[in-house]
């Protein structure tokens, strides 16, 4: 198997495997209980804190534990919205390329009161810092822009933002899910004020995360209960998973340099290779693009009887067609970078980890190739433009 | 558990009469490509049998299957017969299709009657 859907879900780490476990067999007890047993606990979950913060330039007392990256972002715009609303100030700027953990806690806040501006994003799936710079208003209290897109994998200039709203006193969410573990990240250079990301897109553990929030950013907590995590998350911490999550990343950033090279030369083949399919086009930006991203739309051919055939062939991948998302629109992100219809169901995303060898690629590349001409030939779209009654889009 | 049964792989991965018919005297296409299914049906109808049916679908898995499977289900069948054809009756030879890809059976259903309603005005005129 030839695993290339790694932005859904990653395989846990072998040191993200081993931390859990030593903590599920030695370290279970409750972090709130006053005895040894349980303060072994709360001295692992700190010790998780304080590498998560030292991967990523915070302090530990600025990191909150989470379900995920849905949670953390949830929670991160509540609280900016929440603290707005209390200056009177309820305008909300993002971007139409967003999570749907953005986009509908967003369509949620709308529904209260709240005024929300999606900037509109470049062909390439890039907002300007001066899109920020311009729209932030009088009554603007957060703006959330994603670091890296889970989809076309464009990296959005997160400093230069993070410096804009700093200078106009407006708080800075990014949904960092994609970017954390993958890329540098800092929240003092860029500036952010919340920072929401998740351990099993970088090699830890399902369903655990975490949320920055800079210190002196009040948090508005959603699951009310006991007083873990500074009142600000109830419930007894996971800490086999918060300690995996942060051995995961440690090694995740450690060995950054290294893993970010070789993905960045893997991906780039693939480009290379895909973009020799007739009527075919990258999606996103090809130089500001996270390592391990490749997404293209095939002309003529549906995404999901593509990754099936795939799968067949022992390869993952995913698509933003409406036949793999249960809707009857694909996705918002290849609609939003001004691909059509027609072809934004033909989409494939492949998002490669580092133990993908060169040989594996060169196989997805065939296989692509044959998918997608077997598919093309019996496509009435492909027929009509080979026909010449349609116009070709790519 | 797999997304699809056996059956709806069976004919996703090996469409019957899969293509483009030459002679076909009732043509039927429907769906558009914004909610991502396109199928067209050609049918070459004589003495109002259905000797030879072939199909073109752009389109996810079970909209391929559920085409491949209408073609056996009418192919040598009377057009009395066929005007009948329902995408239950589809769904059900497939065993079943998630409930969310109803709809592409449904095209299905309605790419056959869209091409008997050409192959009629065709002869009526
Ligand atoms: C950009 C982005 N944000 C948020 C999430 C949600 O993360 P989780 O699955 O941990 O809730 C994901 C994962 O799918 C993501 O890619
Ligand atoms: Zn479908």
């Amino acid at each position: 198997m030839i695993y290339a859907d790694n932005a859904a879900t990653t395989r846990m780490s072998k040191t993200a495997k081993k931390a859990l476990t030593e903590m599920m067999d030695g370290v279970w007890g409750n972090p709130s209980s006053l005895y040894v047993h349980g303060q072994k606990a709360r001295e692992a979950l700190e010790e998780a804190r304080e590498k998560i913060a030292a991967a990523i330039g915070a302090e530990p007392r600025e990191i909150i534990f989470t379900s995920g990256g849905s949670e953390a972002d949830n929670q991160a715009i509540r609280s900016a919205a929440e603290i707005g609303k209390q200056k009177g100030k309820t305008h909300i700027l993002s971007s139409t390329i967003e999570h749907h953990a953005v986009l509908h806690t967003l369509e949620r806040l709308q529904k209260e009161g709240f005024e929300v501006e999606l900037l509109p994003v470049s062909e390439k799936g890039m907002i300007r810092p001066e899109q920020v710079a311009e729209a932030i208003r009088e009554d603007t209290c957060l703006v959330t822009v994603m670091y890296a897109n889970n989809e076309i994998g464009t990296i959005q200039p997160i400093a230069e933002i993070g410096n804009i709203c700093r200078e106009k006193q407006v708080l800075f969410h990014t949904d960092a899910v994609q970017a954390i573990g993958h890329i540098p990240v800092n929240v003092r250079e860029d500036q952010v004020d919340l920072l929401s990301a998740s351990a099993h897109k970088f090699h830890g553990p399902k369903g655990i995360g975490f949320l920055y929030a800079r210190k002196g950013v009040r948090l508005t907590s959603l699951i009310e209960g006991g007083a873990q995590e500074r009142g600000k998350r109830a419930g007894t911490e996971n800490v086999p998973a918060a300690a995996a999550m942060a051995a995961a990343l440690e090694e995740a950033v450690a060995r950054m340099p290294e893993t970010a090279a070789r993905l960045t030369a893997v991906r780039d083949r693939l480009i290379r290779g895909l973009g020799q399919i007739p009527h075919a086009a990258l999606n996103g930006d090809a130089e500001r693009r996270l390592p391990g991203n490749v997404n293209f739309c095939f002309e003529g051919i549906e995404g999901e009887s593509l990754l099936l055939l795939l799968d067949d062939r022992g390869i993952c991948a995913s698509s933003g067609s409406a036949c793999t998302s249960g809707s009857l629109d694909p996705s918002h992100v290849l609609l939003a970078i001004g691909r059509v219809h027609d072809v934004a169901h033909g989409s494939l995303r492949l998002s490669i980890g580092e133990d993908i060898t060169d040989a594996e690629a060169d196989q997805i590349i065939r296989d692509v190739k044959e998918v997608v001409a077997y598919l093309r030939g019996f496509s009435p779209i492909w027929r009509d433009l080979m026909a010449g009654k349609k116009p070709f889009i790519l | 558990m797999a997304l699809y049964s056996e059956k709806v792989m069976d004919h996703f991965r090996n469409p019957r009469n899969v293509g483009f018919l030459e002679d076909a005297n009732g043509v039927g296409e429907v769906g558009n490509a914004k909610c991502g299914d396109i199928m067209k049906m050609y049918l070459k109808i004589e003495d109002d049998i259905v000797r030879d049916v072939k199909f073109e679908t752009f389109g996810c898995g079970s909209a391929i299957a559920s085409s491949s499977m209408a073609t056996e289900l009418i192919k040598g069948q009377p057009v009395s017969e066929v005007r009948k054809l329902t995408n239950k009756a589809v769904a059900e030879a497939l065993d079943g299709l998630p409930d969310y890809k109803m709809h592409c059976s449904v095209l299905a259903e309605e790419a056959i009657q869209a091409a008997l309603e050409d192959y009629e005005n065709r002869t009526n005129r």
